[in-house]
């Protein structure tokens, strides 16, 4: 009673009680997904092909695991692979389906104080980084990129966070507001590459660091469990990843270009 | 500064073009936040002239913690809504969390101390020089209460807007408990800080500009009833 009360109410000021379509579902995903363009480009598609309205809330990969492990989604698409074999290892999902892939960048501006344009080695670049007190831009938020980063410093043998504050600066934010800090102070950050194609304010920015294996940066796809989460909507959140996996799902992901220039490739096996 | 003039040439061609994204979003902003400002108008003004004409133990106390609620953060309210609101929460069960009412829920809870405190305060100013006329005249704490409310009506105004005014332009609640979830949830500051952080700085300023406008759109209308209703008071 006091539930239907509630949204009576609510819902009444609002007049918008039909705002949530029976077959829609909410994804708990990263924000390089979202900030690069691609659910404006596939969503209209899966709306078209299966019926289903696709509501993405986009935070950092460790929010988006944490608020679906509250239960708070149907479908989890991140990038740290680590956490999201946990993630399935605790039972919050059955299985991880492997979707699309891209690549992680080092971006830095014009002057490139570290002297590293070019450079193909990551683990090199950030040793020099630190061995000039570059000033360097991290997320900071325990996201996907955030974790790349710190095993990237790890392989330099480098330990950044102690020099935080000084010329490694960690925003606690976003991948597109710590492109923005970058820009700002004229030091470098790591970020995916389809993010940067995308940005808006790349002021003299550049990539200086690309193609290092390390880099690799792969996306998973998973329906969160009903036997965790009974509010779960299993069946239209499978059709979801089912089309994200359908050759017609891979084709649209590879299509999606700016400038020419693809921002993920498909994966799914 | 190029920005400047690079914004204002956006947001006037938004708003030439009416274009149909703006208008969907600038109209689920008004429509959170009024129906946000309405019911804490409801709960605020009564709570504020009962706070400022009863007189009981622990008032002081209660209109201090109203004071200092009038600075809640709203990251902080946004997370505590969130809490509850989750599927793992104690309200979970309404399923309200990324819905439009969530929103609400959250500003209501922003605004109401505002309302409440700023009522308290120009109720009470207003009582001390009614008190002893109403005692004389036997009247009804009812009656003083509507006569009170009635007499600073214009003054409750200035009260409304200043409520609006911080419903309209927070983001920090909005945007968990929202979730920024587009055609659904998405409103005008949760889409100046998406376009930020895609780095379309100019159009997320051109959006800010028309947020502006719309503030300033409601307190002129505003302005308007009350120079209105003023005319016709002392035709």
């Amino acid at each position: 009673m006091l539930r239907l009360f509630v949204h009576y109410v609510l819902a009444g000021i609002m007049m918008t009680g039909a705002a949530m379509a029976d077959s829609s579902i909410i994804v708990q995903s990263t924000t390089s997904t979202k900030n690069s363009g691609l659910y404006d480009y596939i969503l209209p598609m899966v709306k078209a092909d299966t019926g289903i309205t696709v509501n993405v809330v986009a935070v950092g990969t460790g929010a988006a695991i944490r608020n679906a492990m509250n239960c708070d989604g149907d479908v989890l698409l991140v990038h740290s692979r680590k956490r999201e074999d946990q993630f399935v290892a605790d039972g919050y999902a059955k299985q991880r389906f492997d979707v699309m892939y891209n690549d992680f960048v080092i971006v830095g501006p014009a002057s490139d104080p570290a002297n590293i344009k070019g450079k193909q080695n990551a683990a090199e670049a950030l040793t020099a980084i630190a061995n000039t007190q570059s000033l360097f831009a991290s997320r900071g938020d325990d996201s996907g990129t955030h974790s790349k980063e710190k095993s990237l410093w790890a392989a330099a043998g480098i330990d950044q966070a102690a020099a935080s504050g000084q010329w490694y600066r960690e925003t606690g934010s976003g991948m597109g507001a710590t492109i923005n800090a970058a820009v700002g102070m004229g030091g470098y950050t790591l970020t995916d590459r389809a993010t940067w194609i995308n940005f808006g304010n790349k002021a003299d920015f550049d990539i200086v660091v690309e193609g290092d294996e390390r880099l690799f940066n792969p996306y998973g796809v998973m329906l969160i469990s009903s036997e965790k989460c009974p509010n779960v909507k299993a069946a239209e959140g499978q059709a979801f990843i089912d089309w994200l996996i359908s050759d017609k799902g891979q084709a649209a992901i590879a299509s999606y270009q700016i400038a020419g220039k693809p921002l993920f490739f498909p994966s799914a096996k | 500064m190029n920005i400047y003039l690079d914004s204002l040439t956006t947001a006037l061609q938004l708003i030439i073009t009416a274009d149909a994204v703006l208008l969907e979003i600038i109209s689920l902003s008004l429509r959170v936040s009024l129906s946000a400002l309405a019911l804490s108008c409801i709960f605020g003004i009564t709570l504020g002239t009962m706070l400022a004409i009863r007189s009981f133990r622990g008032r002081g106390v209660i209109i201090s913690i109203v004071n200092a609620m009038m600075g809640l953060p709203p990251v902080v309210v946004g997370l505590i809504v969130y809490l509850h609101l989750s599927r793992s929460g104690p309200l979970g069960w309404m399923g309200l969390l990324y819905t439009p009412s969530a929103m609400i829920i959250a500003q209501i809870i922003l605004i109401t101390p505002i309302i409440i405190a700023l009522t308290c305060q120009m109720i009470e100013d207003l009582h001390e020089d009614y008190r002893d006329l109403f005692a004389s005249l036997s009247v009804s704490r009812l009656s003083a209460i509507k006569a009170y409310i009635i007499d600073a009506r214009y003054s409750l105004l200035t009260v409304i807007l200043a409520g609006f005014g911080r419903a309209i332009s927070e983001v920090g609640a909005v945007i968990i408990v929202g979730g920024n979830i587009d055609h659904l949830t998405r409103v005008m500051t949760t889409t100046i800080a998406l376009e930020t952080s895609k780095g379309e700085l100019a159009l997320a300023l051109a959006l800010g500009a028309i947020l502006l406008a719309m503030a300033m759109a409601v307190n002129l209308a505003a302005t308007w009833l009350k120079h209105l209703a003023k005319r016709r008071a002392y035709a």
